[in-house]
């Protein structure tokens, strides 16, 4: 009879092997070390792996360098890597996250074979940010711009002790407010109809 | 500290009321946001990270649909309190690691809950009792809605919304319902069930999500694919998939009172017993038998305790909880006792 490796009392019914510094070592375990094991092998294997299995079957395009497509719809990469963050499609197989949202242009050709595996589509039919939503954010982002800068002169101002022009500043700030406030109500309103 | 308050609360899955709510415990959308170039989580510096988090924390609480709700760093709160959330399904296991940048917003009556800095930079979940996908969807979009309005958010027009893994790509959805199903489990035809569910591109998990055991009879089932069809189509496959689990349950049900009455009988009364004499209980065991007394309540073989009561010990019952209760660290023996003394109060309504 087998003797677990780990405690050396029970039968051992598992058998591992593990891959440690390009060192194969065969393990074999009872159930209940096997079962405290197992948090560690479990690690080994995450949706990492799963990506990169998926990755590989394209003939190891991955690991050759990013061409941009000629649309000019690509984002910047330049020798598998992506310019914005600095990510590489190898960092991205090792973690299976990506770096940054212009990664899906940097590994354009890579990634939309990955994601019709993964899905088995590659058009996106679902919710859109609507113009509607984009044109207030450009409003919005232009009012939250002004209030800051409103309440950065605000400061200035009251340390030089110009109490006329903080005043005006104030006052500013709170149309502000008030005009951000209403864009949001309003905006809602039309939600609900 | 902050947290204490939700322990006087029953969160709004766990209600049991809403449809099918005789199986199905709770309904859950959940949606993944980033903003647009801006490193994702796991990649971006802690200067970055605290930058993403200090502007997702002001665009999360102004919405108006979290009027009234509980902002919880993590970095301010302990490993129990950490826990604790984890176990009413507020966060998950992945906002707990690297605390210093990660935030949970969690909305009143506990339906929303906004996760800061996870995976992706956003990740909004809305929680339901019973069968009710429909109305998560309904008010995660709102949410969606509200926060488009104030950030902009990565997306791309072939793609959808990009996300740090491309297995969440597109719509960034993932719906689950949560089923108790006992008698599957018991007719041994969960197996076969669950294999047709991964056949059809739905997951199967166990009350704690990703990697965790069927405990309880309790199963998680969502979708995989979240490019390619629109959110409405994503839930409507899904529920129409649930549908037939419950009546599969329903039909094995059926037919566990009709062949083997006193056996199944037997199985929930003895529970209950176990559960009300108990002294010494462990979390396994406790979910097991709360597992029995549920399908007795649901069958109206016992009448005695109501199914909120049963949901909530489900929960209570769990280790931080029990911390949570006593305000203080408990050894697993001494929750082995705490968890007995608080079913039998329970259970005799005391």
């Amino acid at each position: 009879m087998n003797l677990c490796d780990e405690c050396g009392k029970n039968k051992a019914t598992v058998h591992l092997t593990e891959i440690v510094n390009d060192q194969i070592t065969k393990l074999n375990l009872c159930e209940e070390c096997a079962k405290k094991k197992g948090s560690d092998v479990e690690q080994h294997f995450g949706i990492a792996d799963l990506l990169s299995a998926l990755s590989d079957v394209e003939g190891g395009q991955p690991s050759q360098p990013q061409v941009p497509a000629a649309t000019g719809s690509s984002g910047p990469a330049v020798k598998n890597k992506c310019m914005a963050c600095g990510l590489t499609y190898e960092d991205f197989k090792k973690v299976g996250r990506l770096g940054c949202s212009e990664c899906y242009g940097a590994f354009k050709v890579s990634l939309a074979p990955l994601l019709k595996r993964i899905h088995g589509a590659v058009l996106h039919t679902g919710k859109s940010p609507s113009p509607m939503s984009l044109k207030e954010l450009k409003v919005n982002t232009k009012l939250y711009d002004e209030l800051d800068a409103a309440k950065a002169d605000l400061l200035k101002a009251v340390k030089k002790e110009e109490f006329e022009e903080a005043a005006a500043l104030r006052d500013k700030i709170k149309f502000l407010e008030k005009k951000l406030k209403d864009a949001g109500k309003e905006s809602l309103g039309g939600h609900k109809a | 500290m902050k947290v204490d308050a939700l322990l006087k609360q029953t969160c709004e899955w766990l209600r049991g009321t809403g449809p099918n709510s005789d199986i199905v415990m709770s309904s859950r959308i959940r949606i993944a946001r980033n903003l647009d170039k801006v490193p994702f989580s796991h990649w971006a510096s802690k200067k970055q990270e605290k930058e993403t988090l200090e502007l997702l924390e002001g665009s999360v609480l102004g919405a108006d649909l979290m009027k009234g709700s509980l902002l919880v760093r993590m970095s301010e709160i302990d490993d129990v309190d950490k826990q604790f959330l984890l176990e009413r399904h507020l966060i998950s296991r992945e906002l707990m690691v690297r605390p210093e940048s990660k935030t949970a917003v969690v909305g009143d009556k506990e339906i929303i809950s906004v996760m800061i800095n996870e995976e992706d930079h956003l990740r909004v979940q809305v929680m339901q009792s019973g069968f009710n996908l429909q109305e998560c969807w309904r008010i995660a979009s709102r949410l969606d809605d509200m926060l488009h309005k104030k950030l902009k958010f990565a997306y791309h027009n072939d793609w959808g919304y990009l996300t740090a893994c491309p297995t969440n790509t597109g719509t960034g959805l993932r719906a689950s319902v949560m089923l108790h199903l006992p008698s599957l489990v018991m007719t041994k035809q969960i197996t076969r069930v669950l294999q047709a569910i991964t056949k059809l591109g739905m997951t199967a998990r166990g009350l704690y999500g990703e990697g965790t055991e069927a405990e309880g009879n309790f199963f998680q089932i969502s979708n995989q694919i979240t490019l390619g069809s629109a959110e409405e189509d994503i839930i409507d496959n899904l529920e129409r998939i649930i549908r037939q689990v419950i009546g599969h349950e329903e039909n094995a049900r059926k037919t566990l009172m009709k062949q083997n009455r006193e056996i199944l009988q037997d199985k929930i009364w003895r529970s209950n017993g176990t559960l009300k004499s108990a002294h010494i209980i462990n979390t396994k065991e406790t979910l097991t038998l709360l597992s029995m007394v549920r399908l007795g309540v649901d069958m109206g073989l016992i009448s005695d305790i109501d199914r909120r009561a049963v949901n909530e010990l489900f929960i209570l019952t769990q280790p931080a909880h029990l911390q949570k209760i006593e305000a203080r660290i408990l050894s697993s023996a001494q929750r082995d006792i705490k968890r007995a003394n608080l079913i039998r109060r329970r259970l005799e309504g005391k």
